[in-house]
């Protein structure tokens, strides 16, 4: 029996927020056929036409991110990227300059020229470079300046600090462990212990935090599996739990909420949208749908030969656990199987999360019409969300695929087909053909 | 921001520099370069740090969540050490009654917390929050954090029970908030067994007849207790229909039930 009280502020802000996608929703269906096709189109071109004019200039407002340029290049580029555009020669090689000023001399990267480097601003400069492609791009990275930057942040608990005497967070390990990984630098010394920590951070809601501790968190919970699954430690994570978790954060507007009770947030599209792309590249490298229900325990009614010995490929031919010199990542889990899976002769199956119901959101929802994307109705376009929400829309509309060289099925592009963007990979967020490149850059083969 | 620069670049760490690392926060306070080197200063020039804590707070007043403001923030408390708890306390509860779910905040409150103690009042503060907003998960998630780590309460298992009451009043005053019904799956995390054998738990959760009182069981623990299948998967069937944002996690969670022998 429910008492009736006067609504709580987290019910209050709730209810006006479904009001408001509810009521774009219902002028949505209630429009004819044709307005109905409209609304459902991905504005690209003035998305496009936003993202380049904010590479070009920033107006004075944006100062407040001048200790975040590279991340503005990141979610800029990436974002022209994900619709398949080009940005003009020109500009890409002002932006590589512009970064290789960014690159500390004793390795990583900071918010701008002159400034402390930093392990996020390392994160977003690595990826806009990959994401940039060619030879310029990518050998202007300097791989062993930035080891020793790594090793310098790695802390005794296992994590990283973001940069000299700075903060500890999951958000540290992964964006060190990504790039690592990317670059082909990861070894034992900057994973030791990393496992530890993440676990640590997993919260008894499932999902997990920032620290140990602190609230289950779309964003933590995105970059502490992604780093597990980077370390070939994601089975020491209560999988189960985490999958329940975040299932429940997609909430009736379609899109997905960043913490149990709070309010729904385009970027979440990826945060959390982007973790289901990650549980479906395990699954499959695993043979089976076969998530552990606990205590590590396979509980798949059908137990399999063939699934046995792929499980153990995914922990031991892979496994980071061997030793090898520092800069050998031929031992390193083979990330290839989780973006790039070749078909293992399975029927397609329904991805966990609501898929359409995101990709409603995003384009009814979080589309602004004059370009670029945001939180939610009411709110203001910025580059951040654009990204993310993009990103988002890339996994929704792949999330039925298991084999990412064939396009997918039109059922499952909401919208006209045209709206299909291009594929990332799900660990590092970038362009997958991009990733790949590099991939062959830094690992020659 | 070019002053800044240059006395960064020579590295001076003068009442200057440090007047100068004030005016380049105000500019920009996500410049964590400029913060860094004012902690440079600071330790040079052995500042009072008290004095600096009422900076922060300025800076804050506009900057809440602000990532550089809150690792600051703790640097100097570190210092400061206990003398400082209390007043910390207390400002970090000032910062959530504006904004009662601000991750910084309640991290910083952690950290202050295992760094210095004061968990005497916390659950009261808590059972505040959650008095004001039962719907409040940040709340939630601080007595979590206060029950298991508290060095005053005796441990989970000593509160367990009282925690449980706790929860299920607030299942029943509000079955749909999905945060007492999280909390009290992580009361028994590890130990499903004792949460099944909950009387308290069962008589509210599941409806009165026994078939469904196993049925929900087998959802929870189908890798450990192989029960009646065939009404685990009756649940998940209903479940995909009343709950169909999420049918194919439904689906799924069926297709994991063990086979019914």
């Amino acid at each position: 029996m429910e008492s009736f009280t006067s609504p709580t502020v987290t019910q209050r802000d709730q209810i006006l927020v479904e009001q408001q996608v509810f009521s774009i929703f219902k002028t949505f269906y209630d429009m004819p056929p044709s307005s109905q096709s409209f609304m459902l189109e991905l504005q690209r071109e003035n998305h496009v036409e936003y993202l380049t004019n904010g590479l070009k200039q920033l107006g004075p407002s944006f100062c407040v991110l001048d200790a975040n340029r590279p991340w503005i290049c990141y979610w800029i580029l990436h974002s022209i990227a994900l619709t398949d555009e080009f940005v003009d020669p020109e500009l890409e090689d002002n932006t590589i300059d512009f970064l290789s000023r960014c690159q500390d001399p004793n390795g990583g990267y900071g918010g701008g020229p002159g400034q402390l480097p930093h392990l996020a601003t390392t994160y977003a400069a690595v990826n806009s470079l990959v994401t940039l492609g060619g030879d310029k791009a990518l050998s202007s990275i300097n791989r062993e300046k930035l080891y020793s930057f790594m090793r310098q942040m790695k802390d005794a608990s296992g994590g990283f600090r973001m940069h000299d005497g700075g903060e500890i967070d999951v958000r540290a390990c992964y964006t060190a462990i990504s790039v690592a990984s990317l670059l082909n630098i990861l070894d034992d010394e900057l994973v030791q212990n990393v496992g530890n920590y993440i676990l640590s951070c997993q919260t008894y809601e499932g999902g997990i935090s920032g620290e140990p501790g602190s609230e289950a968190h779309g964003g933590y919970t995105f970059c502490g599996l992604a780093t597990m699954i980077l370390i070939n430690e994601v089975n020491r994570l209560d999988l189960s739990s985490l999958i329940d978790w975040v299932v429940f954060r997609q909430g009736v507007e379609g899109g997905f909420q960043g913490r149990t009770n709070k309010l729904v947030d385009g970027c979440y599209s990826f945060w959390q949208g982007g973790i289901f792309a990650l549980i479906k590249r395990l699954n499959s490298t695993k043979g089976e749908r076969s998530i552990p229900l606990g205590d590590g325990e396979d509980s798949t009614a059908s137990s399999d030969a063939t699934e046995e010995s792929s499980n153990k490929d995914l922990s031991q031919g892979g496994s980071h656990s061997e030793k090898g010199d520092h800069h050998d990542t031929s031992s390193r889990v083979n990330v290839d199987d989780i973006s790039h899976n070749s078909s293992k002769g399975h029927a397609k199956v329904d991805p966990l999360f609501n898929s359409l119901a995101l990709q409603q959101y995003i384009l009814l929802c979080s589309q602004d019409l004059n370009g670029g994307l945001r939180d939610k109705p009411g709110k203001s376009r910025d580059h951040y969300h654009t990204c993310y929400c993009l990103s988002g829309l890339s996994v929704c509309q792949r999330s039925w695929s298991e084999d990412e060289d064939a396009p997918p099925l039109p059922r499952a592009v909401l919208g006209p087909y045209s709206n299909l963007l291009e594929p990332i990979h799900p660990l590092y967020n970038v362009v997958l053909d991009r990733y790949q490149e590099a991939h062959e850059f830094f690992t020659g083969s | 921001m070019d002053y800044f620069r240059a006395i960064y670049k020579a590295d001076e760490r003068s009442p200057r520099a440090l007047r100068l690392t004030r005016r380049a926060i105000h500019l920009n306070p996500g410049n964590y370069t400029v913060w860094h080197f004012r902690r440079l200063v600071l330790e040079a020039l052995n500042t009072d740090l008290d004095e600096e804590l009422d900076f922060i707070q300025r800076i804050a007043n506009s900057n809440s969540k602000n990532y550089q403001l809150w690792h600051h923030r703790r640097w100097v408390i570190e210092r400061l050490g206990s003398n400082a708890r209390a007043k910390e306390l207390h400002l970090i509860k000032s910062i959530l009654s504006l904004d009662v779910k601000n991750y910084h905040a309640w991290s910083h409150r952690q950290w202050v917390l295992q760094a210095l103690g004061g968990w005497e009042d916390e659950l009261d503060y808590c059972q505040q929050l959650l008095e004001q907003d039962i719907f409040n998960n940040s709340a939630w998630n601080q007595r979590y954090f206060v029950v298991t780590r508290s060095p005053f309460l005796g441990g989970l298992i000593a509160v367990r029970a009282s925690e449980v009451r706790y929860s299920v009043e607030a299942i029943v005053a509000n079955p749909n908030n999905e945060c007492p019904w999280r909390y009290l799956r992580g009361l028994y995390k590890d130990d499903i067994e004792s949460l099944v054998n909950d009387r308290e738990i069962s008589s509210v959760c599941l409806k009165p007849s026994q078939e469904f009182r196993d049925a929900v069981v087998a959802l929870w623990t189908s890798d450990t207790h192989p029960l009646d299948a065939d009404l685990a998967t009756a649940i998940c069937d209903i479940l995909e229909h009343v709950d169909s944002l999420r049918a194919s996690y439904w689906i799924w969670r069926k297709n994991k039930l063990p086979i019914a022998a």
